[in-house]
């Protein structure tokens, strides 16, 4: 049966909505069926996330309709979108950090209570993420803050499928696998195909554009809060996607482009993890991009970190020879300072060279703000507005900002690009590359294989070990995942 | 799917890990009080007796309640910084209204319970810090008590004698009372499912609103179990002490924030323990008074050395936790 004869299960008619003189949506229309997964592509700020508001509940549009199952709703919430099957998994992880998996459970089933909840949740949870995750070792008794937030998004997204009393007719996964390796993200993939070969439907934001290409029936791209583009997915390709968003033009970095030849400069940092058996160290000299990879959770962060750590003091086994500054990937949790301005997030690492006598001198506070908001294009009217007022991928411009713009001669990122849009990683990756250049030096853990193509050496991480080292001529995305399950000599 | 073993292999460790770092600190709390205890069967060994714990216990059980009413107002992000004048006013109203016209009192306590949920309403629906609004309650609080009973003295009701003078046998009351209060606290904010969603309003309050909830709900929910536990409290301290002094819970507020932090609670972020809790005031209750007078601090020195205590208690606390993280 194909698509087109089905009969669209939520229907949106000219949606506006004004944030005073911001018009996130400026008229959609949007049509969903049964039975089909259609994927949202734009750029943070193109309006997706509001309209997803709408759709959920959570915000009032301004103007337009909406239609469930061909009969207009009138006063839509929250707990309507809930009845009418409903649900959004949204970017930031809304999991209560110090509730069990199972309690977290309960939050989002009014119907599970009286005697025996705790079991029946932990069962509802559990049987939801072995069909989506088999294999993922997580217990309904686990303490959500005790997971990394990998873990903690498969919970997250295993429970907007669990079903109860109200009927499930669609998810809105937006980024749902930011946090995910290359191989959970395609347990759930496939999930999400079986859920809407069931008559199911799902809409999937991501900034993966290969994930959306893949696993999308139809594609709806948004730009300046307008549907620009509605289309089956076959209709498109990566670059005419990239093209309709209207972002950079879709350029991948040629090979060797970035490996540079020659001017490679002294060891800064030699570290062996800590459960390292072999004689294998990760070496990184002046001027190189050194990736780190492998499924996530298996130690590049603990690895990053204790170079952190060397940097201050002594520790065996490490050597660091200059200093080093850390970009978090838990934006939320490690990285920003939520009560604070743009320019104070992005200064916090320089204040001995903004001082004055014993204050912080404003003047060059904001000179040092001013720099990188035009540097690397944070938008943003005034850059003494507060840190949350920026979109996700700009809040993480900033923290960009704040290590590029401090004495670092070492950068740690921490898989930074989680659910950022391609045109903030196209200006950080140029940005990257000519900091390298110019001598500094790059520890990059990613959990996506595409940004490995920035580094010009590749150290594959498994159970807590360096697996393999790859240079950047030898670098495959079949060798990576090979070698992250342990598969290679 | 064999090949996913391994890969999960070292975050399943570290999950291990935080699940016995969670343990440690469960017991951290009762490590207190049996260093505690240890310190007073070392001075005087004929204090661990039925009479002897009965004795030192005797203010525990008011201490015990007037914690559990701060723990839930902690357990949704707040500070209750009146709840030591509070549980003054209660005794007063006890030992006045509650003994001459008991329908009068009973109404005047519910009411307070009532103002206690409005106070949380208020705070919910102005945004503002409940630090501030508790702060200006307890010189309310305070007020009133002094109106009712300008001067020490008033009377406990018979009822509420008979109920604090119970001796039940082999088990001293005040042990007796303790584990009751921990069983029914922990059953309802720890086993019940509404309890995971009061605990969830501090934890992450936008989660909950958008999974349906009401967080004026929750919040009003919390202080109004704080108003109930403070009632409870300035009832037992009266049924303890047979007569009424408008400064009689004044030490309260400190002590319950302490007996909170001590039990394994955290300031923010929801994460609270009923048992611990309870053993965190008994700890207090025990280092308070009985160990300062076995140790012959004179009594004169008697409070400074208490916050001195508090103080020694508290950093052991807070140094154990971060070895463990």
């Amino acid at each position: 049966m194909m698509a087109e004869t089905r009969a669209a299960f939520v229907k949106l008619d000219g949606v506006e909505k004004h944030f005073g003189a911001v018009r996130a949506l400026d008229g959609v229309d949007l049509e969903i069926r049964a039975g089909e997964c259609v994927g949202l592509v734009g750029h943070n700020g193109a309006g997706k996330s509001t309209l997803m508001n709408i759709l959920t509940g959570t915000l009032e549009p301004g103007s337009g309709t909406i239609s469930i199952n061909g009969a207009a709703e009138g006063r839509y919430s929250v707990s309507r979108a809930l009845k009418l099957g409903i649900r959004c998994v949204f970017q930031e992880l809304s999991l209560c950090p110090n509730l069990s998996v199972a309690e977290n459970t309960r939050i989002n089933h009014p119907s599970l209570r009286g005697p025996g909840w705790r079991r029946r949740a932990a069962a509802l949870i559990a049987q939801k993420m072995d069909e989506i995750f088999p294999g993922h070792g997580i217990d309904a008794s686990d303490i959500v803050g005790d997971l990394s937030i990998g873990r903690r998004q498969m919970v997250e997204v295993a429970r907007a499928f669990t079903v109860t009393d109200d009927p499930l007719n669609l998810v809105v996964l937006d980024e749902p696998t930011s946090s995910l390796d290359a191989h959970t993200a395609g347990q759930l993939l496939d999930f999400v195909r079986r859920f809407v070969g069931a008559g199911k439907s799902c809409i999937l934001i991501s900034h993966l554009l290969g994930e959306v290409l893949g696993n999308a029936d139809r594609i709806i791209v948004m730009r300046d809060g307008k549907v620009v583009a509605a289309n089956d997915a076959a209709a498109f390709d990566r670059d005419s996607l990239v093209a309709t968003m209207g972002g950079a033009a879709a350029a991948r970095i040629p090979a060797g482009s970035n490996g540079r030849k020659g001017e490679i400069g002294p060891v800064r940092v030699k570290a062996r993890p800590a459960r390292q058996t072999n004689d294998m160290e990760l070496v990184a000299r002046s001027g190189e991009i050194i990736g780190l990879a492998g499924l996530a959770g298996n130690g590049q962060t603990d690895l990053l970190l204790a170079i952190f750590d060397a940097a201050g003091g002594k520790r065996s086994g490490m050597e660091v020879t200059a200093p080093v500054a850390l970009v978090a990937g838990d934006r939320q949790s490690d990285g920003i300072f939520p009560q604070w301005s743009i320019a104070q997030n992005i200064g916090i690492r320089s204040i001995e060279r903004m001082l004055s006598g014993m204050l912080i001198s404003p003047r060059r506070e904001a000179e040092l703000a001013a720099h990188w908001q035009q540097k690397i294009k944070i938008r943003t009217p005034n850059m003494n507005n507060n840190i949350l007022s920026l979109s996700g991928g700009n809040q993480q411009k900033a923290l960009f900002a704040r290590a590029l713009g401090s004495d670092a001669k070492i950068i740690l990122m921490d898989d930074p690009m989680r659910g950022v849009d391609i045109g903030t990683k196209l200006d950080v990756y140029d940005l990257i590359r000519e900091e390298a250049q110019n001598g500094r030096t790059f520890l990059w853990y990613t959990t996506e294989t595409e940004e490995l193509e920035n580094c010009n050496r590749v150290y594959v991480f498994h159970s807590g070990r360096i697996v393999a080292n790859l240079s950047r001529d030898e670098l495959t995305e079949e060798k990576v995942i090979q070698s992250s399950f342990g598969e290679v000599a | 799917m064999a090949a996913l073993l391994p890969a999960g292999a070292p975050s399943r460790s570290g999950r291990e890990t935080a699940r016995r770092t969670r343990l440690l600190r469960a017991l951290l709390p009762a490590l207190s009080l049996a260093i505690v205890l240890g310190a007073i069967a070392w001075l005087n060994p004929r204090a661990i007796s039925y009479f002897g714990f009965s004795l030192m216990l005797n203010l525990a059980i008011p201490i015990a309640l007037a914690t559990i009413s701060q723990m839930f107002v902690i357990a949704g992000n707040e500070l209750d910084l009146s709840i030591g004048t509070f549980v003054g006013f209660v005794g007063c109203v006890t030992a006045t209204w509650l003994h001459d016209a008991p329908l009068l009192g009973a109404a005047v306590l519910l009411g307070s319970i009532a103002v206690y949920a409005l106070l949380g309403a208020l705070i919910h629906l102005r945004n503002l810090p409940s630090i501030v609004v508790t702060l200006g309650m307890s010189f309310v609080w305070q007020g009133l008590a002094i109106l009712i009973l300008p001067k020490p003295g008033g009377k406990a009701p018979d009822w509420l004698l008979a109920v604090t003078g119970f001796k039940p046998p082999f088990v001293p009351f005040p042990i007796v009372a303790a584990l009751v209060i921990a069983a029914i606290v922990h059953f309802g904010l720890m086993r019940t499912s509404y309890g995971a969603v009061l605990r969830g309003s501090g934890g992450n309050p936008a989660a909950i609103a958008r999974a349906g909830w009401s967080l004026l709900r929750t919040k009003m929910v919390l202080f109004g179990l704080a108003g109930l536990f403070g009632v409870l409290s300035g009832m037992t301290l009266i049924g303890i002490t047979t007569s009424a002094d408008a400064n009689i819970g004044n030490g309260y507020t400190l002590l319950a924030i302490a007996g909170v932090i001590l039990g394994g609670g955290e300031f923010m972020g929801g994460r609270v323990s009923p048992v611990g809790a309870v053993i965190g005031a008994l700890t207090l209750a025990l280092a308070a008074s009985p160990l300062l007078t076995f140790m012959r601090i004179p009594p004169d020195w008697q409070v400074a050395a208490n916050g001195a205590i508090l103080i020694v208690v508290l950093a052991a606390r807070v140094l154990i936790s971060r070895r463990e993280a």
